[in-house]
């Protein structure tokens, strides 16, 4: 019997894992995919959005600027690349002008700092800003996070401080059983006394398998491109246009890697897992972007993505015990600002929720910071070659792109969160990540996790298990 | 810090061909930087034949004609490290390499050789629509699992691109056993060379559909299906052209772009082509730093990518011995009407008598003079009858065309007039 389950290991359910293992709780996490952070949490914006935005009084308000406020020492802890670079809502139009009004008030009622720029400060903030600009919010405390790193690192912790993982875990049903509630994935059956369902877009489906339910969740998709890092910087802050009904529109940002990320587009979807590219809606988020930014290298372009956001039809966070079970623990609808907000909804989801069920008796062995993972580039020259002597394989490189050597995905491999693909591998180690796009490295990344986890080369995965990136073996042999 | 006379980043066809030639020429303080675990680089997973004609005037493999320059490297005791990859370059020729023996170890170079190769263009890069499960590689990443690990990515594969690679696979994964459905190619005719048309695909059936490309990529773990679309002149997909092909793997063969980040980063300036800009030398805006080989600009053929290394490693070798000079000549070179780009894109100096000039022309073209014009005046035209991308042109002309010894050359495509 499990004092908790929680249901999805994106960034909430990490942040909930972790906050539980502060405790002497006996937790499970589960999740449908092979691996952590692999839906939402890993196709955004990657912002620590500053929480100028969302309506006062709300959940999305309260967590996002609490989240905010948590970023940096969470980051520290978890070693997680974060920089506060500010944000800047970007005004084209005269009317929008006083809109800019609007929401620094809003801002101020939030609890954010804010400042309202003119044309020629956001000129000279940002000097690739479109002819168009007229002036902008300025929010010094918006950033921008690895969410990958965020989220895996949340992860590990939990698991170093006694939390259990099961992965390709999908829940198809829960029944309420005494005291206690039974969780039924594809193939296992678990006894949880508390259950709480932090399963992104799949969230209404299953708290809809406790009791009947008045909201539902909308996936809307969020198309993205990514650019190389490159010598010279063409944005310096997080730059938005103005936010509308459809979300805080396209945003043109740099990222922790030094990379661009320009996007997302907003589409309604049926399909909970369909995160496919499609040329015009891209298009049309290139189009917005240089209304915002003018001359964006788009010749950079290394890759493509979409991602799915999980909208609640009640326009804000559900984060609450439902209504007939209070041991059944929503945490729903966590859509934009939920990366930033996540570390602020994991300690209330525990401390306010789940401490009123279950009796928490503080973990005295609980560590708050994960253990330090090797990172040669970071070291100067002569640090860097005392590692190396000791450990060859760091000065051995698989990524050339990004400079990945051999020893950090060893490591990966080898740390408590399981890393099952090369996608996996890619999040956490950036190897495949710059432009060449793992056009050198994914083949002998490929040979390296067949080797460390004794399978064969067929059956490693790119990304989904089953996917593999070279499912035959050659009828004449060949060795590595 | 260690001092060497000429350091060569890349030991592939055109870093050996340099070192070579350089030492030859007396240079003897060489060092090769390589990131693979042998010399020969790409061509080791190239175990088609057809290489070195021109070079050895037989059909080598891959690795034969890379085992053959390997070998003319290690009889002349040229120092080689393998598994190291270079992280920096100074505008000071100061590289950073790292491997794990030496850790990372800095080299002041008098002369640096950039032959660090070229790059797949990829799906990310063009942005290839629809889902991005397993069994999207590209064709290189595809010929090295099957060359080298002996691992198939598919059984039934469509190819997008016919660069010649991509064509090349289409043999290699028939002959392996896998069903190749097709090739799409968004151009109106094919950007690989024709021998390998008609030797990879017409042999084997396999249909090339022109002015078509990949609309959509459909699978959740794996490729599923592949859906194709005509183009029309701009290369937007023409709804109601679709095809659908049930496939479990989407080989990309869409172009190599080369790999100079190392000397873009400080500001060597770059060419159209993404290389470096050169003069007939060889030589960079950095006086001291030459290219050559795919990361300079993209070859069709590696015995056309040897030529030029040993442009590079004699003109190396005279640098550091203080006999390359710059100053007499100062000519731009331009390429214009048709011509997609032209190497070199200066001349500078008269240590060589002539000037190898390497061009592409935009589009496959018929009867048509490719003309060089100095100044204002036609100094020289080459008639083609046929003349077509995928093909490298080379033409040597005499330094001594260029009388003034500067001013500007525009090297354009004139159509032949008809005569009566």
């Amino acid at each position: 019997m499990k004092d908790v389950i929680v249901i999805g290991a994106g960034a909430v359910g990490a942040f909930i894992a972790r906050n539980l293992s502060r405790f002497n709780l006996n937790v499970l996490v589960l999740d449908k995919d092979n691996d952590v952070c692999n839906a939402t949490s890993c196709a955004n914006s990657a912002i620590s959005h500053s929480g100028y935005d969302p309506v006062p009084g709300t959940k999305k308000a309260k967590f996002n600027v609490l989240g905010n406020q948590m970023m940096e020492q969470v980051c520290k802890e978890l070693d997680v690349p974060y920089e506060q670079i500010g944000t800047l809502t970007v005004a084209t139009e005269e009317a929008q002008l006083k809109t800019l009004e609007e929401l620094k008030e809003r801002a101020t009622i939030n609890g954010v700092p804010s400042e309202i720029v003119d044309q020629a400060r956001l000129r000279e903030m940002e000097p690739n800003i479109s002819e168009e600009a007229l002036g902008a919010l300025y929010c010094p405390t918006g950033g921008i996070i690895n969410p990958f790193l965020l989220t895996c690192h949340a992860m590990e912790n939990a698991l170093d401080n006694g939390v259990e993982l099961a992965l390709n875990q999908e829940v198809k049903d829960i029944k309420k059983v005494s005291d206690h509630f039974v969780v039924y994935t594809q193939d296992k059956e678990y006894e949880s006394k508390v259950v709480i369902n932090a399963a992104g877009v799949y969230s209404d489906k299953i708290a809809a398998m406790i009791e009947p339910i008045d909201w539902f969740i909308t996936p809307r998709k969020g198309e993205y491109y990514v650019l190389d890092h490159f010598k010279g910087e063409f944005v310096n802050h997080v730059v938005f246009p103005l936010p509308s009904a459809k979300g805080k529109g396209v945003l043109v940002s740099k990222t922790t890697s030094g990379n661009y990320i320009i996007g997302p587009s907003s589409e309604p979807m049926d399909d909970r897992e369909c995160v496919a590219c499609d040329s015009l809606t891209l298009a049309n988020v290139k189009q917005q972007a240089s209304m915002l930014i003018k001359n964006i290298p788009f010749y950079q372009q290394i890759r493509v993505y979409a991602g799915l956001r999980a909208t609640p039809s009640t326009h804000d966070f559900i984060i609450e015990s439902s209504k007939s079970e209070p041991a059944f623990i929503n945490v729903a609808g966590i859509e934009s600002p939920g990366l930033v907000s996540s570390p602020a909804i994991g300690k209330y989801v525990v401390e306010e929720l789940v401490s009123k069920v279950l009796k928490l008796e503080e973990n005295k062995n609980y560590k708050k910071n994960i253990k330090p993972y090797t990172k040669p580039l970071d070291l100067s020259n002569e640090e860097r070659n005392a590692l190396i002597k000791e450990h060859p394989e760091f000065g051995r490189m698989v990524c050339q792109c990004e400079k990945v050597s051999l020893g950090e995905i060893l490591e990966v491999l080898h740390r408590k969160l399981p890393c099952n693909s090369l996608k996996a591998l890619k999040k956490r180690t950036r190897a495949g990540f710059g432009k060449c796009q793992g056009g050198f490295c994914q083949p002998i990344s490929v040979s390296i996790i067949a080797e460390e986890k004794e399978i064969d080369v067929s059956k490693v995965s790119y990304d989904k298990d089953g996917g593999y990136f070279a499912p035959y073996k050659s009828n004449k042999g060949g060795k590595r | 810090m260690r001092k060497v006379d000429l350091l060569i980043i890349g030991g592939g066809s055109a870093g050996l061909a340099a070192a070579v030639e350089a030492y030859d020429r007396g240079i003897r303080s060489i060092i090769i930087i390589e990131r693979g675990a042998e010399l020969g680089g790409i061509l080791n997973q190239c175990i088609h034949n057809g290489f070195g004609l021109g070079e050895f005037k037989e059909e080598l493999t891959g690795p034969e004609f890379a085992y053959r320059f390997a070998k003319q490297v290690q009889d002349r005791n040229i120092e080689c490290h393998l598994l190291s990859t270079v992280t920096s370059v100074t505008p000071n020729k100061v590289v950073t390499y790292v491997n794990e023996e030496e850790g990372s170890v800095e080299v002041e170079a008098k002369a640096i050789i950039m032959a660090a190769g070229c790059y797949e263009r990829n799906a990310g890069a063009i942005g290839v629509p629809g889902d991005r499960p397993a069994g999207v590689l590209t064709a290189g990443q595809a010929q090295l699992m099957i060359n080298k690990f002996g691992y198939l990515c598919g059984k039934r594969i469509f190819i997008l691109g016919s660069g010649d690679i991509g064509l090349i696979m289409a043999r290699r994964f028939t002959l392996e056993g896998a069903k190749v459905l097709g090739v799409a190619e968004i151009m109106p005719y094919s950007n690989g060379l024709n021998r390998n048309i008609v030797q990879c695909l017409n042999d084997y059936d396999i249909p090339l559909y022109l002015s078509h490309t990949v609309s959509q990529v459909i699978g959740k773990k794996h490729v599923e299906k592949v859906e194709i679309s005509q183009v029309d002149e701009k290369f937007r997909p023409i709804p109601g052209t679709e095809k659908v092909f049930d496939c479990d793997a989407l080989v990309l063969s869409i172009g190599l772009i080369p790999n100079n980040t190392l000397l873009s980063d400080i500001g060597i300036k770059v060419s159209g082509t993404k290389g470096a800009e050169v003069d007939q030398y060889l030589q960079t805006s950095l006086p001291g730093v030459f290219s050559c080989g795919n990361v300079l600009h993209v070859h069709d053929l590696v015995d056309n990518v040897v030529k030029e290394a040993r442009i590079a490693g004699e003109s190396a070798a005279r640098y550091i011995q203080g006999d390359l000079h710059v100053e007499e000549y100062d000519i731009s070179c331009a390429a214009k009407d048709g011509v997609g780009y032209i190497l070199p894109q200066h001349i500078s100096g008269s240590d060589y008598e002539k000037v190898d000039f390497k061009l592409r022309v935009r589009k496959p073209t018929q009867n048509v003079y490719i003309e060089f014009i100095y100044n204002g005046e036609t100094i020289k035209r080459v008639f083609k009858g046929v003349i077509i991308p995928s093909e490298m042109e080379v033409i040597s002309l005499p330094l001594s065309l260029f009388k003034e010894k500067k001013g500007a050359l525009e090297v354009k495509l004139t159509p032949k007039e008809v005569n009566q």
